[in-house]
């Protein structure tokens, strides 16, 4: 038991809990998408009064927050207790991927390169997470939603939109992985 | 009270991205290199059983938990906005090698760096809110 819960969990297991998590919301009356959060946050700035976007009742949306901070919670919780401390097992090809980019092979889930003090505080290392959140955070509210949302809730209930959705998160990524990767790194 | 038990569903998700690495900047960039099934894995999972499930719930009419009829809005039919946005949202998640939940997810795991990109996810929903009526949708 101990050891199924410091594992790496497989792929089946975990979209068989992703899925549960999505039929769990809509047994309660909502439906599962996180982007929605942050709308919600910036309604609840107050900053509806000038722009009319973010002029809704937010409490309505509460719920999400809370589980939003659950999520929160749990990445500790399974970080504290639940963690072997080995690095990903990552496949070889995209090591080597890597490496060719200048990163060095997986020591825990994260590169060092991207997501160490040292790294956030070089001009680089800012630019670099500022821009992908918000990237993330326009380009999400802008299609409608993220991977929740479109690419398991949407697709789960086989919308056209979703899937187009889903195809242009692709045609990002890939703009991003072949196209710009190897000129920022 | 009611809310409980959205705090730990979201706590189940948190611990699922978690295990199953779908947090992970490097497990982003295996998928968007097609090098491992791992992700399509994950989500194809949830897909499948999605649609299945959700064809049994329109079946036979199922019921949430207060009584009323589950209903699934369809999105308004476009183009534009989804492949566009989508794309906008697909270098973010490439880059950053994190959707939304994981980026708070990543938070809780410890990695506060993460916490930038989520002021600053914040930030970019807030442009959108500002130019939106700009934009083609």
């Amino acid at each position: 038991m101990i050891e199924f819960l410091t594992q790496p969990w497989s792929w089946w297991f975990s979209g068989i809990l992703i899925v549960s998590i999505m039929f769990f919301l809509l047994y309660f009356g909502k439906s599962f998408g996180i982007s929605a959060n942050l709308r919600t946050i910036c309604a609840a700035s107050g900053v509806g009064k000038r722009v009319k976007f973010f002029d809704f009742n937010w409490r309505t949306q509460l719920w999400n927050l809370v589980f939003l901070a659950g999520s929160i919670i749990g990445g500790f919780v399974a970080h504290q207790f639940m963690s072997n401390g080995e690095p990903v097992q990552l496949a070889e090809a995209t090591i080597a991927d890597l490496n060719a980019l200048g990163f060095s092979n997986p020591t825990s889930i994260q590169p060092e390169e991207l997501f160490s003090w040292e790294a956030v505080f070089t001009f680089k290392g800012f630019f670099i997470l500022a821009l992908g959140g918000l990237l993330v955070g326009f380009g999400t509210r802008y299609a409608g939603g993220c991977t929740s949302g479109h690419a398991i809730s949407g697709l789960a209930d086989l919308q056209l939109p979703s899937l187009i959705a889903v195809i242009g998160f692709f045609i990002g990524g890939l703009i991003m992985t072949f196209g710009i990767f190897p000129l920022l790194f | 009270m009611k809310s409980i038990k959205f705090l730990v569903l979201g706590i189940v998700f948190g611990i699922v991205m978690a295990k199953s690495e779908a947090l992970s900047w490097y497990r982003i960039q295996e998928m968007f290199r097609f090098q491992s099934f791992h992700m399509y894995g994950i989500i194809g999972t949830a897909v499948a059983l999605g649609v299945l499930g959700i064809a049994l719930i329109k079946k036979f009419n199922v019921r949430d938990n207060e009584g009323n009829p589950i209903v699934f809005y369809p999105k308004a039919k476009s183009v534009t906005r989804y492949l566009l946005g989508g794309a906008i949202f697909g270098l973010g998640w490439a880059l950053s090698g994190a959707c939304p939940g994981p980026i708070a997810v990543n938070i809780g795991y410890g990695y506060l760096s993460m916490a930038m990109v989520f002021l600053f996810a914040i930030i970019g929903t807030f442009i959108y809110g500002l130019v939106k009526d700009k934009l083609p949708h």
